[in-house]
C-alpha cells in the first residue's frame, strides 16, 4: 500500500535555512545539509528545498548547496527557486536533486513545464502554487515571486492546467497559513486534490500532529509538508507519524541505519 | 562498475548510492565504454521512447542487448527495469527485449505516478535483499510497471508491490536484476540492497537458476 508522505520543507535563503510568517520576517534556522541529513535520519519520507531568495532575487538556484545537501541524504530530495529553463532544471538534477519544483516561471510561461517534462520525465516535475483565498469567496489567486505578486490567476484553474501540461505532483501552500501554525487551508486543498490526477503535496499551516491527519482525510492531500513545526522541535517527525498512524493513516516508520 | 549515462535524471544520486555501497563507478556513454565492467546499471526516470533513442544515438542499444545475452551482471532500476522488456505502452516504444513481456500503465491506484513509500513483498529468497525485512518499504516514482509474459512459469519474478492493482517491482533471473523502486533514494534499506548487489558481483554470487519447464501453473 502507497504510504502517505511527511516532508519537511527547508526554506533557504542565501545559503541558509530560514522561516517567517507569510513569507516575510525570516529568522535563520541552521545549515541546509545538516538539517536534511537530521530529518531523513528521524524518519523524514521526503526532503523539500526551496531556495526563496532565487525568484525574487533573479539569481539561479544555490547549485553547491544542493550538491552537499545531495551527498549525504539518501531519500528523495525535491528542489525549487529560481528554475526558469529546461537547461536549469537539469543543471539542478546533475547537482543531486530527485525532482525540480516550478513556480514563478512556470506561470509566466506554462509551456515551460510540459518541455521540463518531456526531457526529464513527468515525475521530476513539481509545480508549487502558492495560493491566498479571495475575501469572502471559495476562490484562491496564485501569487508568484515568493508569495508577493498576484497575476490575476485562479489557483484551482492553474492547479488543473499545470497537472496537463506534465506536473507529476503539485505542491500547494496556503500563503494565508503559511508559518501560523494554524492548521492547513483544507477548503482549498480539497478544491485542488478533488480536481487533479496527480499526488498535491499541503502545504502552509502545520501546527499540530492532528493538522496533518486533516490534511489527508479532509483535504485529500497525498503528502504533507511543514517547516517550523518541526524546525522549532516542537514535534518530531516520528510524533507527527505515530498520531498519523494512529488515525488509521498508514506511514513509513524509518529503519534505523544499516 | 559502469553506469549508463544516457541524459537519465536521477545519474548522480545512483552513482552517490553505489559508492556509498563500494562501489568504484564510472559512466558509460559509447560502446568502448563497457569494456572490463563488472557491472553494468541503467537508472533512469523519464520516458522509455526517448531513453532508448539515446541509447540508439550513443551505439548502446546492441552492446546492451549483447551484454544481457551473455548474462554478465546487470541492474535496471525503475525505467532501467523497464527498459529490459519487449516493448512499452508508453510511446509504443520497442526496448531491449531481454525479458518477455510488456511495460504497462498502472491501474487502480488512488493517482499517478504512483509516488512514495510501497512495500515490496518477496515471492522468494534472494541474496541482493538479505538483512531486508519482506514487505520493507521502498521509494517509488513511476506511472508504468513492466508485466511479464509468464510470471508464473518463468522464475523471473522476485517481488510484487501493490498500488490498487499489483505490480512486479523487482525481478532476477541469473545475473540480471530489476527494481522499479528507487534503492539509491530508499533510505537504509536501499543503500543495503545496493550493497549486497555490489557484494554479489564482486565474489560472482549470483544464484543460477535453472529455468523452470514452461508447465502453466493455475493462478
Amino acid at each position: 500500500m502507497l504510504l502517505r508522505r511527511v516532508i519537511p520543507c527547508l526554506d533557504v535563503a542565501n545559503g541558509r535555512v530560514v522561516k517567517g510568517t507569510r513569507f516575510v520576517d525570516l529568522v535563520d534556522a541552521g545549515d541546509p545539509a545538516e538539517l536534511a541529513e537530521r530529518y531523513a535520519r528521524e524518519g523524514a519520507d521526503e526532503i523539500v528545498f526551496l531556495d526563496i531568495s532565487a525568484a525574487p532575487e533573479g539569481r539561479g538556484p544555490l547549485l553547491d548547496v544542493v550538491r552537499r545537501t545531495a551527498q549525504r541524504v539518501f531519500i528523495p530530495l525535491t528542489v525549487g527557486g529560481g528554475v526558469r529553463s529546461e537547461d536549469e532544471m537539469g543543471a539542478v538534477l546533475r547537482a543531486g536533486a530527485d525532482k525540480v519544483s516550478l513556480n514563478t516561471a512556470a506561470v509566466a510561461d506554462p509551456s515551460l513545464i510540459a518541455r521540463c517534462a518531456a526531457r526529464f520525465g513527468r515525475q521530476a516535475v513539481v509545480v508549487a502554487i502558492d495560493a491566498r483565498r479571495k475575501l469572502g469567496q471559495p476562490a484562491w489567486e496564485v501569487l508568484v515571486r515568493g508569495g508577493r505578486d498576484a497575476v490575476g490567476l485562479d489557483a484551482i484553474a492553474w492547479a488543473q492546467r499545470a497537472a496537463d501540461l506534465g506536473a507529476g505532483e503539485l505542491l500547494v501552500t496556503s500563503i494565508d497559513r503559511d508559518g501560523t501554525q494554524s492548521g492547513f487551508d483544507l477548503g482549498l486543498l480539497r478544491a485542488i486534490a478533488s480536481r487533479v490526477p496527480v499526488p498535491v503535496i499541503a502545504s502552509g499551516g502545520a501546527g499540530e500532529p492532528a493538522d496533518f491527519i486533516s490534511a489527508i482525510s479532509e483535504g485529500g492531500a497525498d503528502a504533507v509538508l511543514a517547516a517550523s513545526i518541526f524546525h522549532r522541535q516542537q514535534h518530531s517527525i516520528d510524533d507527527v507519524k505515530a498520531a498519523m498512524a494512529g488515525a488509521g493513516i498508514p506511514v513509513r516508520v524509518a529503519p534505523r541505519a544499516a | 562498475m559502469g553506469l549508463i549515462d544516457y541524459g537519465a535524471g536521477n545519474l548522480v544520486s545512483v552513482a552517490q548510492g553505489l559508492e556509498i555501497a563500494g562501489a568504484a563507478v564510472r559512466p558509460v556513454r559509447r560502446a568502448g565504454d563497457l569494456a572490463g565492467l563488472e557491472l553494468v546499471v541503467v537508472p533512469g526516470v523519464g520516458a522509455a521512447a526517448p531513453a532508448m533513442a539515446r541509447l540508439e544515438e550513443a551505439g548502446l542499444v546492441e552492446p546492451l542487448q549483447a551484454w544481457l545475452v551473455e548474462d554478465r551482471p546487470f541492474l535496471g532500476i525503475c525505467l532501467g527495469l523497464q527498459l529490459l522488456f519487449e516493448g512499452s505502452d508508453e510511446d509504443d516504444a520497442i526496448m531491449l527485449g531481454a525479458i518477455p513481456g510488456r511495460v504497462r500503465l498502472l491501474t487502480g491506484g488512488r493517482r499517478l505516478p504512483h509516488i512514495g513509500w510501497n512495500q515490496v513483498e518477496r515471492r522468494r529468497g534472494h541474496p541482493a535483499f538479505a538483512g531486508i525485512p519482506n514487505g520493507a518499504d521502498f521509494y517509488f516514482v513511476h506511472s508504468y510497471a513492466g508485466r511479464p509474459e509468464h510470471p508464473y512459469t518463468d522464475d523471473v519474478v522476485l517481488g510484487e508491490t501493490t498500488d490498487g492493482g499489483r505490480f512486479v517491482s523487482a525481478i532476477a533471473r541469473s545475473r540480471l536484476l530489476g527494481v522499479q523502486f528507487h534503492p539509491e533514494r530508499s533510505g537504509p534499506h536501499g543503500l543495503r540492497f545496493l550493497r549486497n548487489v555490489v557484494g554479489l558481483v564482486r565474489d560472482d554470487r549470483f544464484p543460477r537458476e535453472i529455468p523452470s519447464p514452461a508447465v502453466e501453473v493455475v493462478a
